[in-house]
């Protein structure tokens, strides 16, 4: 088998207030594997994020991206590899228009001149928002924010792209249309979500977490049909839905 | 542009001035209003040439009366202070409408509003004709530390960002029927300052966290700068060179 892009080890983190927010997790994603993290608020995904690149250490346990070992001295080459996008897209796009912001990355990856056009020009046609390059980001519609800021962190290249809840605030088109160009990507991909059904149509695979805890991992299908899980973790699919059999 | 507060400097255009590079226009401004300055306060005829020509490139930017008049309004305290000085000053006396009036008061005066508006009215043309992008690629080229550039960028950029918290809450307040009369009822707004200066504190850390992210290591990529052509600079320089001479004539003339 592969090298595995994401190998989490028995990692355990607490806040300095004493909140416990991971107990050994393990988790380990593969190359191309585009995968769905689910779990109730609180439960502690932003956080297990966070230790991917390197924003938290491990208290407990290792975190290693594609065989390379998480330590302090190479936070810069795991950021290269694992590019998460917030939230809040407001926080991610702090450059004055959306092309200084797209290539904010790539520049503190030493990219320059012609190779540094080429690489934000691509990212942004990907994104679909070429159209937008010279313009500041204050004005944009929310959906459009969300895909300058995905564009932004695809820029880098990572070896794998980590989305938090890239659907929230998004209308059903925005939605829709932001699953079709994610698809497209061959990226391997780690979705936070609270959204069943995108987690349904993104990602083969779903992983759901609770209290500090992984407590499934299986087939996505196979997850939203199981209404004894969905229920005991707080998941619930939209009202009149559900996952038909053999899907 | 529906909440375009930031950019009610910028007037969009096809003119030639809109299309000059930043840097050029930035440094042409700044020494034009250095002459400006300069200039001694008896010289009308200078201030006269000053204002045609400032009129005259505003005029072919086609930034129009009421965009550069209503521009003029943040001089009003300048001009409410200034009026007050023949009536302060002492020395020598004029009596004009038989009210008595200090002499030098009155030149303080005159000095200080002509070299305050023409002085706007310079930055007025060039914030009218640059975007802020681009003003501050312009700055940048123009070799100010990028520390400086960057952190104007921020502001710029989150400026609409906090403005629209402060909003927001202040529409949440209101309708929860707090209605602001007087300055009693004035708690609130400063309760709610609080609560976005911690807000803007929360959403630093979280802008630091995406820049680090994105391999921010404490120095913030220089823009890539598009260097002006020598032709376009003796060109825009040209405008305050005209200023300088002025300056020069004015002085030997006294
Ligand atoms: N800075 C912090 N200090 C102390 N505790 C924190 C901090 N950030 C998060 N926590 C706690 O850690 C736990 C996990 O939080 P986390 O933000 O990772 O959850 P989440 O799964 O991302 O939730 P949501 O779906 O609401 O985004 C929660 O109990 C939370 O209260
Ligand atoms: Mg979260």
């Amino acid at each position: 088998m592969s090298v595995p892009t994401i190998a989490v080890e028995g990692l355990g983190f607490s806040y300095p207030d004493g909140t416990v927010a991971l107990h050994s997790i393990d988790l380990h994603i593969h190359p191309g594997e585009r995968v769905a993290l689910l779990g109730p608020n609180g439960a502690g995904k932003t956080t297990l994020i966070l230790h991917l690149n390197g924003i938290h250490m491990p208290q407990h346990g290792s975190v290693a991206v594609s065989g390379l070992e998480l330590s302090r001295d190479n936070v810069m080459e795991i950021r290269r590899r694992v590019g998460i996008v917030f939230q809040d897209p407001d926080d991610q796009l702090f450059m004055p228009t959306v092309r200084a912001d797209v290539e904010f990355g790539p520049r503190n990856l030493g990219l320059e001149g012609d190779e540094l056009d080429e690489r934000v020009d691509a990212t942004l046609e990907t994104m679909e928002v070429a159209d937008l390059a010279e313009r500041p980001p204050n004005h944009l519609s929310f959906g459009q924010k969300r895909r300058v800021a995905i564009a932004g962190v695809l820029a880098m290249e990572p070896a794998i792209l980590v989305l938090d809840e890239p659907t929230s605030n998004l209308d059903p088109a925005s939605r829709r249309e932001l699953a079709t160009t994610l698809r497209a990507l061959d990226t391997t991909l780690l979705v936070v979500t609270h959204d069943l059904p995108f987690a349904l149509e993104m990602c083969p695979r779903t992983l759901v977490m609770d209290e500090g805890r992984i407590v499934a991992n299986a087939e996505t299908a196979e997850i939203l049909r199981n209404d004894e899980l969905l229920k005991q973790h707080r998941l619930e699919l939209p009202y009149g839905l559900s996952i038909a059999v053999g899907d | 542009m529906a909440g375009g507060h930031v950019h009610a400097l910028y007037r969009h255009g096809e003119s030639a001035l809109h299309g000059l590079l930043p840097q050029t226009k930035i440094a042409a401004a700044f020494l034009f209003v250095f002459a400006v300055v300069a200039t001694p306060r008896e010289a009308f005829w200078a201030f006269g040439s000053y204002a045609f020509i400032l009129i005259g490139l505003a005029a072919y930017a086609g930034l129009g009366i009421k965009f550069v008049a209503t521009r003029m309004i943040v001089e009003i305290p300048f001009v409410i202070a200034s009026l007050a000085f023949p009536f302060i000053a002492g020395g020598d006396k004029v009596t004009v409408l038989g009210i008595q009036l200090s002499q030098s008061g009155l030149w303080d005066m005159w000095n200080v509003l002509a070299k305050a508006t023409l002085g706007l009215l310079t930055s007025i043309v060039l914030a009218g004709t640059t975007e802020i992008p681009n003003m501050l690629k312009g700055l940048d080229a123009l070799r100010v530390p990028r520390v400086i550039t960057a952190i104007m960028g921020f502001m710029i950029r989150y400026l609409d960002v906090v403005l629209g918290e402060f909003r927001r809450m202040r529409v949440a307040m209101r309708s929860r029927g707090h209605d602001p009369k007087w300055l009693g009822h004035a708690r609130p707004y400063a309760a709610s300052a609080g609560a976005i200066f911690v807000r803007s504190y929360e959403r630093g850390e979280r802008v630091y966290l995406a820049m680090a992210s994105r391999g921010y290591a404490g120095h913030m990529p220089r823009s890539t700068i598009e260097p002006a052509p020598a032709t376009q600079w003796l060109g825009v320089l040209a405008v305050p060179m005209f200023a300088w001479l002025i300056v020069a004539l004015a002085w030997w003339s006294l």
